[in-house]
């Protein structure tokens, strides 16, 4: 199963944004293979609807969970309609740990 | 471009996602189904079977008292069209937030939405944990879910004109 974090930039160390569509990264964490891969937000720098835009990207990638600080009205209600899971995490954490959690 | 619509508030997802007509003559194809949204029959629920007036159950979700009657009209039309003419009734789609779906995992202290198909909702998808429990808006003062929209005593869902102005006036 893939899972989706929103990331301040594209090194493991990095923490986890508060933000979810307008985060700098996603990093893709693969709960078998587990393999990770950052790949960069493309609504990040949008004028309104970064939110649903980044979602739509996840979801073609076949994301099934996504682990960030916030999400905005539009993404709660689509959320339910593309089976996809959502994670608020309001503590600080860097995507390692995360990563170590997801491990459990 | 037209104003969005709001966000509906719904209670809870409905116990079943549709009823089938039976004993028919001619078995209706799944094509030809009503299909009643979420935010329909959330109204129908609070209207026909618990019993709001119609202000109350619209402050429940969060829409203007007007919205909920057609939202209601809709729902009950949709629903004596499927019973008159032996349809399908699906419930879903909709433009709706769900109020009881957040759970708090007291381990690594986070929140997930439930997802009652998977019957996972009582492990953390985090830390694994099991120590979870559904999270009370009313425990931890609304902090997750969207403030409460009720606002300057209008009732029902209310855009905070009003008080935006009176704030104004002060300042000036």
């Amino acid at each position: 199963m893939k899972i989706a974090i929103s990331s301040k930039s594209n090194v493991m160390s990095s923490e986890l944004d508060a933000r979810f569509g307008r985060c700098k990264y996603f990093v893709l964490y693969d709960t078998e293979e587990k393999s990770t891969a950052f790949i960069e937000n493309l609504a990040a720098e949008q004028m309104e609807g970064a939110g649903p835009t980044a979602f739509k990207q996840l979801v073609s990638l076949g994301v099934k969970k996504i682990v960030s600080g916030d999400f905005g009205v539009k993404i709660k209600t689509l959320c339910s309609d593309f089976d996809v899971r959502l994670i608020i995490m309001r503590e600080k954490h860097t995507i390692e740990e995360i990563i170590k959690l997801l491990n459990h | 471009m037209s104003r969005p619509k709001t966000v509906r508030r719904i209670a809870d997802k409905p116990l079943v996602s549709g009823f089938k007509p039976y004993g028919a003559q001619i078995l209706g194809s799944k094509s030809d189904a009503v299909f009643l949204l979420y935010e329909e029959y959330e109204a129908l629920r609070l209207c026909d079977y618990d019993e709001y007036n119609q202000c109350d159950a619209s402050k429940l979700m969060g829409v203007s008292r007007p919205t909920l009657t057609r939202i209601c009209m809709s729902a009950r039309r949709k629903v004596a069209t499927a019973m008159v003419e032996g349809r399908q009734l699906i419930i879903e789609g909709g433009k709706v937030e769900i109020d009881n779906e957040w759970i708090k995992c007291n381990d690594c202290h986070c929140y997930y939405v439930k997802q009652q198909e998977k019957n996972d909702d009582h492990t953390c998808p985090l830390c694994g944990s099991e120590n979870v429990k559904e999270y009370d808006e009313e425990d931890e003062n609304g902090s997750l879910i969207l403030q409460k929209r009720v606002c300057c005593g209008h009732g029902g869902r209310c855009s905070c004109h009003r008080e935006r102005r009176y704030k104004k006036n002060i300042e000036i």
